[in-house]
């Protein structure tokens, strides 16, 4: 579970505020996800929540942010770490540095934490064949393409089994496919009970996935609500954020008559399948 | 300045075999889009043009040069390459000298140099940002710190290997617009990209790789047609595409003017 009240806050010696007053709510098992256009303060929110900010960056922060109840202030980063596992937006740099394989590097994080040796190892066999990435097991961490860098920069996190997790854009790098198992697992985690906050531009995934999305833009959430409801929102272009085509061509045929000026545009496959197909509304 | 692949195979020291024959001409001012799997060989691929990457076999000709003859300095005069990590390419303490390294190293004199980095930050939307640190930008905003230094070594040749990657609509924008106002001018201009629907729009040919291999070729409304090679390679058709198949259209609209013209033509 995550809460935020009231979040505001500036790297160091700056003086513009990136988070303005920022209030979000994550319930636990609920998969949430967050749009906002570049620079928009998206990864700025994700180092705050998993307590990187201010530890590790410094800057001005206040505002209430509370994991599974407790306050991340009053965490030790290695407390916070095991609450929150962030999945951080380039993934060449989640890449610990420390270790020879892609095995030692998925196992890496669960190696001071008291879990049996016996149990990584199946652990990690696990989330490695989850996310596809066991026939890269020996491999060094470095001698891999991106996509497949992204796959086991998550495996380091999902092996963890924090409560919450925090992906910042997981699916930058991933093949249509790829970003579609991520999401899958995704689900299954949260049907487990993991708390999902996630960071993505991939719309029509989020449709999918998302229990809820919100949009970050000037500091805060300026939108909250249904998929649907928020990802066909017409303002989303004027946001930055953008739409699928799925909305653009909704919006299209209502321009040109060819559909019905009320009701919600699609943006999934299905969503477009129920408004353009022969049973649809036109 | 046309681009020839022929029977390049690339096993990295390791021993993973990334190309396994891959033959390809591309002609002077094409826009060729790079689809496929993770892992598929895209990024070594495009390596090979500018020489970071030599051929284990086979040959790479950029116009009348062959690469394996030429050092990396001399062979980015013609190809101008994108990083598909931005980190990986930045390191100066600002925006403008990371933009500025390309020019000032192709010898250019200091007023053409200072008119492209101009250019170059303004086409990217980063004139305000030019003395900041580039450690202090987004993601995002350090991937058009890339782009900006490529295009401010105006090579006849671009490659951008994921330009869109973490970019929001109006980057996604303004790398299409980028990509089209440089063909115009006769450049070549190849990406790398796993977002089908940018594929589609903006250009007039795609392959779709993997393991090491060229699946598919040709135009974009042929090649996301074939969607069993496209599925072999963990790729999808763009939406609309996707949309008018399960519609049980016979048409492939690539774009949402094709696909409302597609819809008017339809009984009601
Ligand atoms: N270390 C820093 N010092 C000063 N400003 C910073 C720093 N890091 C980021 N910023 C600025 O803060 C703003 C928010 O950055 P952030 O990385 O959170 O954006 P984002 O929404 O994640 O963007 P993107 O979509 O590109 O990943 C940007 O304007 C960025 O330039
Ligand atoms: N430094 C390296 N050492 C050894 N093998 C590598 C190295 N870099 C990449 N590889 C392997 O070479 C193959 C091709 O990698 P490449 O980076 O070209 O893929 P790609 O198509 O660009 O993938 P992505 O879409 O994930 O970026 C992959 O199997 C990858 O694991
Ligand atoms: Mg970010
Ligand atoms: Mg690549």
């Amino acid at each position: 579970m995550i809460r935020l009240r009231g979040v505001s806050y500036a790297y160091p010696d700056t003086a513009n505020y990136v988070l303005a007053d920022l209030d979000l709510s994550v319930g636990q098992g609920e998969v949430v996800g967050v749009v906002g256009a570049s620079g928009a303060g998206k990864t700025t929110l994700a180092k705050i929540i998993a307590g990187f900010i201010p530890s590790i960056e410094g800057g001005v922060l206040s505002g209430d942010i509370d994991v599974n109840g407790v306050a991340i202030s009053s965490l030790t980063l290695s407390e916070a770490v095991a609450q929150v596992g962030l999945v951080i937006q380039n993934p060449f740099n989640q890449i610990s540095g420390a270790k020879f394989t892609v095995l030692e590097e998925i196992a890496f994080g669960l190696e001071n934490t008291g879990v049996p040796r016996e149990e990584i190892a199946e652990r990690v066999q696990a989330v490695a064949k989850q996310l596809r990435v066991d026939h890269l097991l020996d491999r060094s961490p470095y001698a891999l393409s991106g996509g497949q860098m992204q796959l086991v920069a998550i495996a380091s996190m999902v092996v963890m089994r924090t409560p919450v997790l925090v992906m910042d854009e997981p699916t930058s790098q991933l093949d249509p496919g790829g970003s579609r198992m991520v999401f899958d697992i995704i689900s299954q985690l949260t049907d487990l009970g993991t708390t999902v906050l996630i960071f993505e531009h991939k719309i029509e995934l989020l449709r999918e996935h998302a229990d809820r999305v919100a949009v970050l833009a000037d500091g805060r959430i300026t939108a909250e609500g249904a998929p649907r409801a928020i990802l066909s929102d017409p303002r989303l272009e004027k946001w930055a954020i953008g739409t699928t085509r799925y909305t653009r061509a909704g919006l299209a045929a209502r321009d040109t008559g060819l559909a019905p000026v009320t009701g919600e545009l699609p943006v999934s496959m299905p969503d477009a399948v129920e408004f353009f197909g022969p049973s649809g509304k036109h | 300045m046309d681009i020839t692949f022929d029977q390049l195979r690339y096993t990295y020291a390791s021993g993973v075999e990334a190309l396994r024959g891959v033959s390809l001409a591309v002609p002077t001012g094409q826009r060729l889009a790079i689809v496929g799997q993770n892992g598929a060989g895209k990024t070594t691929l495009v390596r090979h043009l500018n020489g970071i990457f030599r051929p284990t076999s086979g040959t790479v000709r950029i116009g009348d040069w062959t690469t394996t003859d030429k050092q990396i300095a001399e062979l980015s005069a013609r190809v101008g390459y994108v990083f598909q990590n931005p980190d990986e390419q930045l390191f100066a303490r600002t925006v403008r000298a990371d933009v500025a390294f390309g020019p000032k190293n192709l010898g250019f004199d200091e007023q053409r140099a200072s008119e492209l980095v101009d250019a170059a930050l303004a086409r990217t939307a980063l004139t305000r940002e030019a003395d900041a640190h580039p450690h202090h930008l987004s993601l995002s905003e350090r991937k058009r710190v890339a782009i900006a230094a490529v295009l401010a070594m105006d090579t006849p040749i671009v490659v951008l290997d994921e330009p869109t990657t973490g970019q929001d609509e109006r980057g996604v924008r303004m790398v299409a617009s980028i990509t089209n106002e440089l063909a115009a001018e006769g450049r070549t201009v190849i990406a790398i990209t796993h977002d089908m629907d940018f594929a589609a729009e903006n250009f007039e040919r795609v392959i779709v790789m993997a393991q090491g291999e060229v699946h598919a070729d040709g135009e974009p409304g042929e090649v996301f047609s074939h969607t069993d090679a496209l599925a072999k390679a963990a790729v999808e058709p763009p939406q609309l595409m996707r949309l008018a198949r399960e519609l049980g259209w016979r048409a492939h609209p690539l774009t949402v003017e094709s696909f409302v013209a597609q819809l008017a033509k339809k009984p009601q």
